[in-house]
């Protein structure tokens, strides 16, 4: 018996790595997508998308390591504030930006494009 | 596991410093607020894992009313650069009841 508790053990804690390694990873794509992406709206999507996302695994490695306690609650907590107040953040900022006039930068590279008539 | 928890505050400060770049650099108002939202929502993550690592979970309650600050502040941040102004009301209903008082006010006058 006790043997299958520390395997199970071990299976969350293997777990919980994963989870967390993912979940950092996400966040750092969405970093690097925020500095390299070259528009407002492709920035919003890498921040909006891969921010969620990667929150959400960290959150998930960090309660498979709490168990079952209090501790615990309030980090399922956070996750679901983090769930429900990031993509509606992102959609206001984009919502403002589109509001304000900001256009998408439809074509690549668009102010060489624009020399040549918008053909490339 | 604190080995894990420490890379994984180490890769967060790396993103909180990436983003702290975009809100220096950001071309545009919006680029801005973007990386203000996304840098608290790392900053929420950061707090949570740290406090875990150095065995503080008092610190967790502290996560949770940032998150909630974060949120509000980034609404009101766009509801200002919208309006100029935070009296302004959001809903179409509350803006007439506003219209209709201003009136009856100048009326008086």
């Amino acid at each position: 018996m006790s043997e299958f508790l520390l395997i199970l053990d071990r299976g969350l804690d293997i777990l919980s790595i994963a989870a967390m390694v993912a979940g950092v990873v996400f966040v750092l794509a969405g970093a690097i997508g925020v500095m390299r992406l070259p528009d407002f709206y492709t920035r919003m999507h890498a921040a909006g998308v891969t921010d969620t996302l990667g929150a959400e695994l960290i959150m998930l490695g960090l309660i498979l390591q709490a168990g079952w306690s209090a501790l615990s609650l309030k980090l399922a907590l956070i996750g679901l504030f983090i769930f429900l107040t990031s993509p509606t953040a992102t959609h206001a900022v984009a919502n403002a930006a589109y509001r304000a006039g900001l256009k998408p930068l439809l074509k690549r590279y668009a102010p060489d494009s624009e020399k040549d008539g918008g053909k490339a | 596991m604190p080995i894990v928890d420490f890379f994984v505050a180490g890769a967060l400060a790396i993103a909180m410093a990436i983003m702290l770049a975009r809100l220096f650099i950001g071309p545009t108002l919006y680029d801005r607020v973007l990386a203000l939202n996304s840098f608290g929502t790392k900053t929420v993550l950061f707090l949570v894992v740290f406090a875990l690592m150095v065995n503080r979970a008092d610190a967790i309650d502290i996560a949770i009313l940032y998150a909630l600050l974060n949120f509000i502040s980034t609404i009101a941040i766009l509801k200002f650069f919208r309006y100029r102004s935070l009296e302004v009301a959001l809903t179409r209903m509350e803006r007439g009841e506003i219209a209709k008082k201003q009136a009856e006010e100048e009326q008086k006058t």
